[in-house]
């Protein structure tokens, strides 16, 4: 058996354990069924059948939930000194990294499974263009790695939790937000390279439906950056 | 050689925690570290288990480097790490898996070593509960199942006693000395009696350097070197008998012990002892020889003289 499989076993567990998934994913799906169903823009008002709403809500609830999920992952490892145990053990420390994001990623892969019958309930109600939705769904898991690689990165950079927290939010709310406000008010190839770093643009551009590879590198990119970096804090030990 | 260390340092800033240290370690010996807190002994268990590297020196454990080959190492080696720190949120059954497969013991072997650590540790009763559940004592048995799941080669304990109750420290001595018939440990302590009764050798770490190397008898010997004796003597002149004493040919000093009469510490010349001597002259004075007790140099001086 992997060594990455057996810490993502560990911290799956622990998340079911101590109840973190279920408050999670009750939360998202709340969160995410109320405004696609019964509050504000839903889709009945829109009269369309899309998950258009629903991608809209869980781009802003995945933003919050995710630094949640991974803000104790390095953080109270540092602080309890079990991070010593745990390196000391025959895995590397990428193996570490790797293994506490996949256990994030499954999580937030439960989540998101559980909103398949939303899926079917408005494939019901009208024809759903199915290219979008697996473009959309596949945006949402992407943007899921990014900022769980972020909130490891996040996470790796204090013992206190709180900290790692919000941490991951002010990195996060750059790609979420504010490269976007920031591309569209200049012109040019700055402005370009601004919209360019902007989640939003990539996101959207698989919710239409079109998989391109520009996007996908994106999303690699910011996963690999993030995991490397934590990467790096945890060997940050050996610094000579 | 189980363990090899050479010219280990380690700087944290301009400070260095250990300073340029050598030794080596055979297999089946139980070695204990000793020193003052902050000597380094604990940085020094932390590059052994690649834990950090070491800002410069080696440290090879069955032929495989801290540097070059740290998986290897690691897989020869249980540690148990101050202050025990364990995940509080899991059934000790689920963590001591977790180890066994984390350090590669085969799938098959797993649930026995289990249960072969829950015995060996007295473990049985509390079993089923989560290890933030435990005591004190517990837990440090908890640490120890975990150090040995995968049967490693090496076991390095780093204050393995600390905060236990007296009869708790009484069996995990014993658990360490039946480990070392079989393995290479290493433990860390601050008190003297713990590296005394569990140890075949002792390292006194001071400052980051090893400032002495050798089983305990030997390390007494060699602070030890001139024999001093406490005498009494039931005899009336005291300046008298003081003058005696110090005519004795072996004598080398001489001095009353303060605020008892007739008490006297008596240090012979290097390499021989006075005691026949000292008898005689109350044999032939016709005093009455009360008491005559031969001094042992403590493992506690040795230690302070060497840390101080």
């Amino acid at each position: 058996m992997s060594k990455i499989w057996i810490i993502t076993k560990r911290e799956l567990s622990g998340f079911f354990d101590s109840l973190i998934a279920y408050v999670m994913i009750i939360l998202f799906l709340g969160l995410s069924g109320s405004f696609t169903w019964l509050f504000g823009t839903n889709v009945f008002m829109l009269g369309q059948a899309s998950l258009s709403v629903f991608y809209d809500i869980a781009f802003w609830s995945l933003f919050f939930f995710i630094p949640a999920i991974t803000m104790r992952m390095i953080a109270e490892e540092n602080k309890s000194g079990t991070i010593e145990l745990l390196i000391t053990k025959a895995v590397s420390d990428g193996q570490i990294v790797a293994g506490k994001f996949f256990a994030c990623l499954v999580l937030v892969l439960i989540a998101l499974l559980c909103t398949v019958p939303y899926y079917i309930t408005i494939s019901r109600l009208g024809n759903v263009d199915d290219g979008g939705v697996i473009g959309g769904y596949l945006g949402m898991i992407l943007l899921a790695a990014s900022y769980i690689s972020i909130g490891l990165f996040a996470s790796s950079l204090t013992q206190n939790q709180i900290v790692a927290f919000l941490i991951a939010l002010f990195i996060g709310i750059f790609f979420q937000m504010l490269f976007d406000v920031i591309g569209s008010g200049l012109t040019g190839s700055l402005g370009q390279v601004f919209s360019f770093l902007s989640l939003r643009t990539h996101v959207n551009s698989l919710s239409r439906g079109v998989i391109d590879s520009r996007d996908i590198i994106y999303f690699i990119s910011i996963i690999l950056i993030g995991l490397a970096g934590t990467k790096i804090m945890l060997s940050k030990r050996n610094w000579k | 050689m189980a363990i090899v260390v050479e010219n280990l340092t380690k700087k944290y800033g301009i400070q260095k925690a250990v300073n340029d240290i050598s030794f080596e370690i055979n297999t089946g010996e139980v070695v204990g570290f000793l020193g003052p807190n902050g000597a380094g002994k604990s940085t020094t268990m932390k590059m052994i288990t690649c834990f950090m590297a070491p800002t410069s020196g080696d440290v090879t454990v069955e032929g495989a480097s801290v540097l070059s080959n740290p998986e290897e190492v690691k897989k020869k080696i249980g540690y148990l790490p101050e202050h025990n720190p364990l995940y509080l949120d899991m059934p000790i059954v689920d963590y001591l898996r977790f180890s066994a497969e984390i350090q590669g013991v085969n799938k098959s072997d797993i649930p026995s070593r289990i249960g072969a650590m829950i015995d060996r540790c007295g473990l049985d009763v509390e079993k089923h509960k989560n290890i933030g559940e435990l005591s004190k004592g517990y837990r440090q048995r908890v640490g120890l199942a975990q150090a040995m799941i995968h049967d490693p080669e090496m076991l390095i304990l780093d204050e393995p006693t600390t905060g236990l109750d007296p009869n708790q420290i009484v069996e995990i001595r014993k658990l360490i000395k039946d480990l070392g018939k079989e393995k290479t440990v290493i433990l860390s302590s601050h008190i003297l009696s713990e590296v005394e009764a569990t140890c075949d050798r002792i390292l006194i770490i001071n400052k980051g350097r090893i400032v002495a190397d050798g089983s305990s008898e030997t390390l007494r010997q060699q602070a030890q070197g001139q024999e001093i004796l406490t005498i009494n003597i039931d005899a009336s002149g005291k300046d008298n008998i003081e003058k005696a004493l110090r005519e004795l040919k072996n004598v080398e000093k001489v001095s009353p012990v303060d605020g008892k009469e007739n008490w006297f510490t008596v240090q012979s010349k290097p390499e021989s002892s006075s005691r026949k001597e000292v008898f005689d002259l109350c044999v032939s004075r016709k005093w009455y020889l009360m008491e005559m007790t031969g001094i042992e140099t403590r493992l506690e001086d040795v230690f302070r003289n060497l840390t101080n």
